[in-house]
């Protein structure tokens, strides 16, 4: 059991130093590098919880798709070589300062409330993807049928909006 | 009952005569605004006529005054329950006279005007001045509060300054304007103070109520009245309002102004300082009669600044040589004789006589005055319109010249010397024989000046008529000129015979006083002529000799006795720079300072902040961040 | 996981959250600032699955939440993208100084 929580701990790290990297580096492409790492870290997160669906559902979408696009928007606006400007000194300061803060305000807040332990036994050790899948599309008590809809809406949305903002204007003359 | 329409016709015909000349007259009717304003005065002055007739015909049988009526009281503003001001008419003997003088005079100036101010550019406007004017002096006279009669003075004020600085290219005619103004304006502000005391010790406005609470106020044994450096509340309140008409009437030491109006047109100064606006403080103090006479502190103040006003101009009109200042120290002279002589009641020692003579022949004066008044400036007009000039050296010899002129004139020279049986001599009687019975001193005082007046009333005559040959080139006088001449010169004349102490007071008899006391006047009056004949009949050198044996005297009075010049030192050296000069600082360095500092703060403070809105999002992110942290500890830990 | 108290991953989380606010405070490059965001919604769904995990162990709430997060999240970075393609078209910048037309 002892390597449980080892594993937590080592996961853990591995979470808050790529975390911290991807936000303090002065390469852009190190630095989405980094976050690739992190999110990578949260899906094992994931995996050591017992949640499988959802970290391969974090390694697709988001290292597989999210990251990947962010890399090649960076193409885009061709920035991988140069070095990202630092930092405003008094802003970086400031924000460290307040974060920290806010970092310790959270933690009492949390170290304080009880929470309860669960009252009903666990539904499966391993879910399998076919109950997911059946309660998603499920349309009585808790179903989740009607967010789905809406998801796929919001997706069709996002993806006029793209195409909408990106593309470029024809000129007027033709 | 005089008749509600006519009076408010009399009132009401001048006002439209000024509104209609002044709004169309300069563009549609130039030459017919002459016409439009004399017909609109004429119909007035009849209705004045007739007013005065009913009233003086119809009062049989009352006591002691004549019946007053008050026609109407609209309450016009109040200042809480007791004490309001209201607009409404007055008529009692004096305001009756006074309407038939003003509207005379009036009618006479205009249908002068219509032949001396022809061919002026500013015909229109000079007629509507002329009936603003004439309206603002009958409101004063018919007002039957005292807050209204303030309202009508400052437009009676108003009006005098248009009309003075009508030529208003001349600065030497803006500046006199501008004198006029300020020293009335002075004077008025102790007329309002004055008005505040006694309206606030006795609860109203209203003339008979006025003189009702204040009579009564000073002989009740259980007030106390109120005691200010030695003299009761009221007493300071009947100064104060003297001073106001003593600033109106060109009184010691108010009467700067009156020598430098004569800047105005001559009709004007026929009409307003001769006889009707100068007369205004004798009337305000005639109206506030039974006040008046209550103290004898107030009496004497009266009386006092009234004698020396009428010697101190007496000696200078004798060495002035512009006609119109002559003529203008004259009325102040004249005004002193009717201001002293409402002064004289208190003196009185207990006898037969009515102590009122005092009053009847200050009003009887004020009426005979206007009259010959106007009569001598409108000659005077005549006479400068044929020599171009003011001063006395460029005329003489002139009774070949303006024949008609020539016998007005000297008729109200012989009116103004007070020669029997011209109309002065019975009005300058009554005052003399109140004077007599008042006080020796102040009797001597008005013999005196009474010969010098004859003395400088012939001065003028002689030298402007007689003196060098003729000067001037031969002219006609116009109809509309001679008219208003020959009309006063019967006024002058004949006006001695009303039996006015009979029409002011029911009982009163008609020429009570005439009788061996009437002699010394007379006598003295005649001896001034001569003198006069004797220097200036025919051109000598007797006037310098004459002059230079009183050389030091001669030439205090011929610089009018430096008073101007003591006025402008005050002025100038003490009010602008100890009074003027750290106001303006104050008002600029703090005033200012204040309202710019709190400018330029707001402005600063407004430049600080505006770092706020920098456009960039990561600084909003940073205040949502800051703002939902503050109020997350808020309200955890402070607000349980 | 039970020696692993709950409170323990969400100190986790919650330090991931404060680590990609002070991204969002600091990087001065858009694509970045967009990084600091993916952090943070990571950090809120690590929060879902570990309250699901610990304390409501029989629904699968958490997990649907997360997934939905998880599908607007990349919605999102799509826009957020597309916003970042046109601007830098427009400024020929992509530091988010250089964006600040509406300053006083």
């Amino acid at each position: 059991m002892i390597g449980s929580a080892l594993v937590f701990y080592i996961l853990s790290a591995f979470i808050l130093v790529t975390g911290g990297l991807a936000v303090t580096t002065r390469k852009i492409f190190r630095s989405a590098i980094w976050l690739l790492f992190c999110l990578t870290g949260i899906a094992g997160l994931y995996f050591w919880l017992g949640m499988l669906f959802i970290a391969a559902v974090q390694i697709v979408v988001y290292v597989g798709g999210i990251v990947v696009l962010i890399i090649f928007s960076i193409f885009l606006t061709q920035q991988s070589g140069k070095d990202l400007p630092p930092p405003v000194r008094s802003r970086a300061i400031l924000s460290a300062l307040a974060v920290c803060i806010g970092f310790v305000l959270t933690c009492i807040l949390l170290r304080n409330h009880t929470f309860g332990a669960s009252l009903h036994p666990p539904l499966a050790d391993h879910i399998s993807v076919e109950a997911i899948g059946t309660q998603l599309l499920d349309t009585s008590e808790h179903g989740y049928a009607l967010p789905f809809e809406v998801i796929s809406i919001l997706l069709l949305a996002a993806l006029i909006a793209c195409i909408v903002l990106a593309i470029r204007s024809k000129p007027e003359e033709k | 009952m005089p008749n509600t329409a006519y009076i408010l016709l009399i009132l009401l015909l001048p006002l439209f005569g000024f509104v209609l000349l002044g709004l169309f007259g300069r563009r549609y009717i130039r030459g017919l605004s002459g016409v439009i304003g004399t017909a609109l005065l004429f119909v007035s002055t009849w209705c004045a006529l007739y007013v005065a007739y009913n009233y003086f015909s119809g009062n049989t049988g009352m006591p002691a005054l004549r019946r007053t009526y008050t026609l109407f009281g609209a309450t016009w503003l109040s200042f809480g329950r007791d004490l309001s001001i209201d607009m409404g008419i007055l008529i009692d003997p004096i305001s009756a006279m006074m309407i038939v003088v003003v509207t005379v005079i009036s009618l006479m100036v205009h249908v002068f005007s219509l032949g001396y101010m022809k061919g002026e550019e500013r015909y229109s406007t000079y007629y509507a001045f002329l009936g603003l004017f004439t309206f603002s002096m009958l409101g004063l006279v018919l007002s039957s509060n005292i807050f209204e009669t303030y309202i009508f003075w400052e437009l009676v004020g108003a009006s005098s300054f248009l009309l003075i600085g009508f030529y208003y290219d001349r600065p030497t005619a803006v500046a006199a304007a501008k004198k006029a103004f300020i020293v009335t304006r002075f004077a008025d502000l102790g007329f309002l103070i004055g008005i505040l005391i006694l309206s606030f010790q006795a609860h109203t406005l209203d003339f008979g109520w006025l003189i009702n609470n204040l009579s009564s106020f000073e002989h009740s044994p259980f007030n106390e009245p109120p005691v200010f450096l030695g003299l009761p509340l009221v007493d300071w309140g009947l100064i104060l309002v003297f001073i106001g008409g003593a600033g109106k009437s060109a009184l010691f030491p108010l009467h700067i102004w009156l020598p430098d109006a004569m800047e105005g047109p001559t009709p004007v100064s026929a009409l307003i300082h001769a006889a009707t606006m100068v007369v205004a403080g004798v009337y305000l103090v005639a109206r506030l009669y039974p006040l008046y006479t209550l103290t004898l502190d107030v009496q004497q103040v009266v009386l006092y600044v009234g004698a020396i006003s009428a010697l101190l101009a007496a000696i200078i009109a004798c060495t002035q040589t512009d006609i119109k200042r002559v003529l203008a120290y004259s009325t102040m002279s004249q005004i002193g004789y009717m201001m002293f002589a409402l002064g004289t009641y208190r003196l009185f020692p207990p006898s037969l006589v009515d102590p009122k003579i005092g009053f009847i022949g200050s009003m009887f004066h004020l009426f005979t005055h206007a009259f010959f008044k106007a009569l001598l400036f409108l000659c005077a007009g005549v006479i400068i319109h044929l020599v171009h000039s003011n001063e006395m050296k460029d005329m003489g010899g002139l009774r070949k010249r303006l024949p008609l002129a020539h016998i007005c004139f000297l008729i109200a020279c012989l009116a103004i010397s007070g020669i029997p049986p011209f109309s002065g001599f019975f009005s300058k009687e009554e005052i003399l024989s109140a004077a007599w019975r008042a006080d020796k001193f102040i009797y001597a005082i008005a013999l005196f000046t009474s010969g010098l007046t004859a003395f400088y009333m012939f001065r003028l005559y002689f030298s402007v008529f007689w003196n060098k040959p003729a000067t001037g080139h031969p002219h006609a006088q116009p109809l509309v000129e001679s008219i208003p001449l020959v009309i006063l010169a019967f006024g002058a004349a004949f006006a001695g015979f009303i039996p006015f102490s009979h029409l002011l007071i029911v009982g009163g008899h008609a020429h009570s006083t005439i009788g061996l006391n009437a002699v010394p006047p007379v006598l003295i009056a005649l001896m001034g002529v001569g003198i006069a004949a004797w220097l200036y009949y025919k051109q000598s050198d007797r006037p310098q000799k004459a002059a230079a044996a009183f050389r030091g005297l001669y030439t205090a009075a011929y610089h009018k006795f430096y008073i101007d010049e003591v006025y402008l030192f005050i002025t100038k050296k003490i009010i602008f720079n100890c009074i003027g000069r750290p106001a303006a600082w104050i008002d600029r360095n703090i005033v200012d300072g204040l309202m710019n500092g709190l400018a330029a703060t707001t402005a600063r403070i407004s430049a600080t902040i505006k770092g706020i809105q920098s456009g960039k999002v990561q600084d909003y992110a940073w205040f949502f961040f800051i703002g939902i942290a503050g109020l997350a500890i808020l309200f955890i830990y402070i607000v349980k | 996981m039970p020696e692993i108290p709950l409170h323990y991953i969400l100190f986790l989380s919650t330090a991931l959250f404060f680590i990609g606010t002070y991204g969002l405070f600091t990087r001065r490059n858009m694509i970045t600032m967009l990084m600091s965001v993916e952090l943070i919604l990571n950090s809120v769904n690590i929060n879902f699955i570990a309250f699901n995990k610990y304390l409501y162990p029989e629904n699968l709430e958490g997990l649907f939440f997360s997934l939905f997060i998880i599908a607007i999240a990349a919605a999102e970075a799509a826009v957020a993208i597309a916003i970042i393609i046109n601007l830098y078209r427009n400024i020929r910048s992509v530091d988010v100084e250089a964006a600040d037309d509406m300053k006083f």
